[in-house]
């Protein structure tokens, strides 16, 4: 078990170092920065002051080395807009992205576990198609439109929840669905699959021949193998979801740090852009470790 | 008193295409082994998941005649049924390495069956699988309690499944080919276990096997199946030592006994294949591989009597 840990967490540097590489090369071929900082109506010599100040006149590799050493220390640099610490920025920004992610985790379980269960437990009819289709028609909508569909119907026409904000709870409660929407189909599928596979098993029979109420041949026997591979991904899909939440929360004006990545994009603050993108990145990986983790606690088979 | 266990003209379908089980009866007394025999696919599993309403999916049973302790199981719901395995009557399998739950320990599988019928805590529970796995010839019961089934041999799971089946006392355990997934050893052991089982609580067993071995060592009475039918059930001495059907002499005829077959005489074998049988069929199902099978044999299949306790479905005169 500390060997098959410390393999992951080797694993999981290469990924961080990668992804920091990644991000830095990435950001320099948006084009000369200097010029972009600078902006439209400054002259070559602003152009090289700038370049100047950011020690963009360095050589790359010195820029990149002198990142990365400050990155392991945790200073991740100042933002050239906001004039602040970036890593100051991301930690304000941190909690309205997490709470979006948590949300949109937490329902997309509640709703694919038990129509997964269903689905399984009604094989093959029209009830187990229509969940299907469900789970495709969730897969094939883009989250930016479906945000916007229930903004009209529930924000506008109905007016029972505020649109845009982080004042209250309700300001997650559409972005939540919105955010679960990717994760219910694969989730919901995965389920489903996994019931059908523990129902058939021969270990099910023998809880049958045991004489086992209904509740617990599903929930305690089944449900518990056929949860290990959702309980896994799920942990992964969490790490999409924070990544994957800039739409959202673009759409929504949600200031979380998929706000925060857009606006830095788009001012061309790049030492805000690539550290979004190596912290994204971290988080990914840690819980990756953490799907591999939860899986040795549900599987005693891992364990030995 | 009536029997223990009385199946009569039990049929079993799945899907209507096929009928898996044709008629078949059998009677299995209190504190009596009873082997089920018959080769692969004759419909000795499926009588047994029959009896203990445990078909897959699609499988639907249909009988004169299902009582367990004069019982009409026939007349059980779900519930009704449920009540009853596990507690009255419990069944292992052929598959011990897949029949245990991997995700729980042994204690906890074992504990729950007992929990579920009777009003015991799980302190009694405990105690009571700990002194079954020292029953079942399992060293270090407290330790194996705690353990996972992936950490248990083949011959250790399909103890573990004995002792939980025992957990609530049951009057009957069907035993479906229990040894055939273990190595030979082991094989012997938990067949003598079993016989073992039988004789110390007044267990009724039907043990289904295709081993005559077997048979000859444990059975107080044999039934023989052939394509979904009993065609001939007996004492076991009276069987070996006088088989009426021809399908029971054929197979008889496969087994070498040493002494009686010279080295250099060819073991017997039963020609042709066993028919795929479906609705509808008329006559005796054995009747392409007899050698006795003449135009009757296609319309009618008389029920005879032999001697007392020994019946056969055959026209040949007893």
């Amino acid at each position: 078990m500390l060997r098959f840990l410390f393999r992951r967490l080797i694993v999981a540097l290469l990924v961080a170092a990668t992804v920091m590489t990644l991000a830095f090369v990435l950001t320099r071929l948006s084009g000369d920065l200097a010029i972009s900082i600078a902006g439209p109506n400054a002259t070559a010599a602003d152009i090289e002051a700038v370049r100047k100040a950011y020690g963009l006149d360095r050589p790359v590799l010195t820029q990149f080395f002198d990142w990365v050493g400050r990155a392991v220390t945790g200073d991740l640099g100042n933002s050239y807009f906001f004039q602040t610490r970036v890593s100051t920025l991301i930690a304000e920004r941190m909690p309205v992205t997490l709470t979006l992610g948590l949300t949109g985790l937490s329902l997309a379980l509640l709703i694919s576990i038990p129509m997964g269960i269903l689905a399984a437990v009604r094989e093959n009819t029209n009830f187990d198609r229509a969940v299907q289709m469900v789970a495709l028609i969730g897969q094939a909508m883009p989250s930016f439109w479906l945000g916007l569909l229930l903004m009209i119907i529930f924000g506008l026409t109905l007016g029972w929840l505020p649109i845009s904000g982080t004042g209250s709870w309700e300001h997650f409660v559409m972005p939540g669905i919105v955010l679960s929407f990717s994760a219910v189909p694969a989730l919901t599928r995965l389920t489903r699959a996994g019931m059908i596979q523990a129902m058939s098993s021969d270990y099910i029979r023998t809880a049958r021949a045991k004489g086992l109420s209904r509740a617990s041949i599903l929930l305690k026997h089944a449900l518990r193998n056929a949860a290990i591979p959702v309980v896994a991904i799920a942990a992964v899909q969490l790490g999409f979801m924070l990544g994957g939440s800039i739409v959202i929360e673009q759409v929504f004006a949600l200031h979380g740090v998929g706000f925060l990545a857009w606006e830095s994009i788009a001012k061309n603050d790049f030492p805000v852009v690539q550290a979004v993108v190596l912290v994204l990145a971290v988080i990914y990986v840690a819980l990756t470790m953490v799907s591999d983790l939860l899986n040795a606690v549900l599987d005693p088979r891992l364990r030995a | 008193m009536s029997a223990l266990l009385e199946v009569e003209k039990l049929e079993v379908g799945f899907g209507g295409s096929t009928s898996a089980v044709r008629g078949a009866s059998l009677t299995v007394e209190r504190g009596e082994t009873h082997c089920l025999v018959g080769e692969s696919g004759c419909g000795k599993s499926v009588t047994a998941l029959a009896v203990m309403n445990l078909l897959a999916r699609g499988g639907h049973r249909t009988a004169q005649r299902l009582s367990f302790q004069g019982e009409d199981l026939l007349k059980l719901d779900d519930r009704g049924m449920a009540r009853l395995r596990g507690n009255a009557m419990a069944m292992i399998f052929q598959e011990p390495m897949t029949s245990l739950n991997p995700a729980y320990t042994i204690g906890s599988q074992m504990t729950e069956v007992m929990r579920r019928h009777k009003k015991v805590s799980q302190r009694v529970a405990i105690d009571r699988a700990a002194d079954l796995l020292g029953r079942v010839g399992i060293t270090a019961p407290g330790l194996r309690l705690g353990q996972f089934p992936h950490q248990l041999s083949g011959g250790l799971r399909q103890r573990v499944m004995i002792a939980m089946a025992l957990m609530c006392e049951p009057q009957l355990l069907i035993a479906d080919e229990p040894t055939t997934a273990l190595d030979v050893t082991v094989q012997a052991q938990i067949l003598r276990l079993l016989a073992q089982l039988q004789r110390d609580l007044g267990l009724g067993l039907l043990l289904i096997t295709h081993d005559l071995g077997i048979v000859a060592r444990v059975a107080h009475r044999v039934s023989v199946m052939y394509a979904g039918e009993v065609v001939e059930s007996a004492a076991t001495a009276q069987l070996f030592a006088d088989p009426r059907h021809p399908y029971t002499q054929g197979l008889l005829r496969c087994v070498p006994v040493p002494g009686k077959q010279r080295q250099d005489e060819p073991l017997g074998s039963i020609p042709g294949t066993v028919p795929r049988i479906g609705p509808g069929f008329e006559g005796c199902g054995f009747r392409d591989r007899c050698t006795f099978a003449d135009a009757t044999c296609a319309h009618t299949v008389p029920h005879q009597t032999a001697a007392p306790g020994h019946d056969y479905l055959c026209r040949l005169a007893p």
